[in-house]
């Protein structure tokens, strides 16, 4: 479905990806994991064609997305769908009209027919009833739950989500996970989840990539990933400060710079 | 746009100017699609134009009653007083209207076009259209773009027509000249050319100013300082703009 191949990307000379290579196989949900830093998000952003990658081949639906032409890339956004961290809701349109407005952009449906699919939708987030809301009204959970509705309202093949489960309380957050889940099993919905939260993860994925360094350094299914030996994949499946990714950025020695013998 | 700190003034200024261009030639493209949504233009009129109106009207009367003070005054010591209509509408219709509406347009309205869309932009919903397939360009830049150039022409007419309404509370009504003259000098010596100019220079106001503010949003970095850095540079950009074009243009109708 999204094939990544030895994709090497860098944003001002600093590399992202050095040699990436991930591929999401349909009806799936896949998880990628990583540090903050990794270019989760910017993976995310060459599966969209927002982004080029510098060498190597993003593929969309069996499709080089290099290769698309503008309309091409707009063509195939539209099969696919995704989840914004803080939801990216229009902010002077209410609930509705935000789940409306692919359809609306897309379609010549008939008023009646869209007030029928975008309330279906807000019924599968638990949202019906804040429809008439602003965004600017809603929680963040719920904000996130209303650009889910909007997300699935064009019925995609793809859905892609941005680190779905930051900052939620842990109801938002069940509600979330089992969102997912539905919209993969009910809906056949191929699943691309970016996130850091190995736990959460852990209970939906079916196959996993842990990215660091610019590559993935491991693959397989959550159990899998759990049982691994690396010392990259044991770190950070265990939260642990010690081991290959440093929780300091480099910086020159401690003592000196305190002691100011550093400097000239 | 990140290396940008590292270049001359000169170097940034080319690219400022390559970049804004390009942008141009974009917005403009975007522009035909954009005028089949009528209804996305016409919020935007009210966005840009609607509620600028009270500021408009308040500072064109003050404006034209300072005229009549002042017209009075100074027309006067040449025993001249019976121009004074003529006096504030060449001065009201020519070159007040249309600059100091432009500049009470980017502060007011340029403003809110620049932190509207850098805000779009710093919370995604740019992204997120482009996501759904749906250009921002055609969707928020045009419609705005086409919403503050139709407003601005308009805004400058009711400036002009409030502040000759001032002109004539003091000249006329306060300072005694004769109102048949006060309104026959005017219809007499005011010509067509000069209510064209006057247009003229409200038009390309207009489209220098709502470029510079959707720009700016557009090109904003997607923080809070740089949302607020973009703000800033519409409001300094526009005015020096309109100023130095309003030379430019006065020159051409010579």
């Amino acid at each position: 479905m999204v094939d990544v191949r030895d994709v090497h990307y860098a944003i001002d000379g600093r590399p992202i990806f050095a040699g990436l290579n991930i591929s999401v196989r349909r009806g799936l949900i896949t998880a990628v994991m990583g540090p903050s830093g990794t270019g989760k998000t910017t993976l995310l952003r060459l599966i969209t064609g927002q982004l080029f990658a510098d060498s190597g081949q993003v593929s969309v639906f069996g499709r080089d997305i290099d290769s698309l032409s503008n309309s091409e890339i707009y063509a195939t956004r539209k099969r696919m769908g995704m989840l914004f961290q803080n939801g990216a809701l229009l902010t002077d349109i209410d609930v509705f009209d935000n789940v409306a407005f692919p359809v609306r952009e897309h379609t010549d449906l008939p008023e009646s027919v869209i007030r029928k699919l975008v309330l279906t939708k807000l019924e599968a987030v638990g949202l019906r009833g804040a429809a008439e809301l602003m965004p600017a009204e809603l929680s963040g959970g719920m904000a996130r739950r209303v650009a889910l509705a909007r997300a699935i309202v064009m019925d995609p093949e793809v859905l892609l989500y941005d680190e779905p489960f930051v900052g939620l309380d842990p109801i938002s957050l069940g509600v979330i996970l089992r969102l997912i889940k539905q919209m993969n099993q009910a809906l056949g919905i191929t699943s691309v989840v970016v996130s850091h939260d190995v736990q959460e993860l852990a209970t939906i994925a079916d196959q996993s990539y842990l990215l660091s360094g610019g590559t993935v350094v491991a693959s397989g299914t959550p159990q899998e990933l759990a049982r691994s030996d690396s010392e990259t994949v044991h770190q950070f499946m265990t939260g642990s400060e010690e081991g290959p990714v440093r929780f300091h950025y480099p910086a020159p020695d401690y003592a000196s710079q305190l002691l100011g013998t550093d400097q000239e | 746009m990140s290396n940008g700190a590292r270049l001359g003034a000169p170097e940034r200024f080319v690219r400022k100017f390559g970049t804004s261009g390009i942008f141009l030639g974009r917005l403009l493209w975007a522009c035909i699609p954009a005028l089949g949504r009528p209804r996305l233009i016409i919020a935007q009129i009210f966005n840009a134009g609607g509620r600028s109106l009270i500021i408009i009207m308040l500072s064109g009367l003050f404006t034209g009653m300072v005229l009549g003070l002042l017209g009075r005054e100074v027309l006067e010591r040449f025993g001249a007083e019976t121009a004074l209509g003529t006096v504030a509408a060449l001065a009201l219709l020519k070159e007040l209207g249309p600059v100091l509406t432009a500049l009470l347009f980017a502060g007011r309205a340029g403003t809110a076009l620049t932190s509207e869309i850098g805000l779009m932009k710093a919370t995604d919903q740019l992204t997120a259209m482009e996501v759904m397939a749906v250009d921002p360009m055609r969707y928020v830049a045009a419609p705005r773009f086409l919403g503050g150039f139709i407003a601005m022409p308009l805004l400058a007419a009711i400036f002009s027509v409030i502040g000759l309404y001032g002109a004539q509370l003091i000249g006329v009504q306060l300072l005694g000249v004769d109102r048949g003259t006060f309104w026959s000098q005017m219809q007499g010596s005011v010509g067509i050319h000069d209510v064209t100019e006057g247009i003229v220079k409200s038009l390309v106001f207009g489209a220098v100013l709502s470029l510079i503010a959707v720009n700016e949003g557009y090109e904003s970095e997607p923080t809070a300082e740089g949302v607020g850095l973009a703000t800033t540079r519409t409001v300094v950009a526009s005015s020096v703009l309109t100023l130095l074009l309003d030379y430019v243009l006065t020159a051409a109708f010579m």
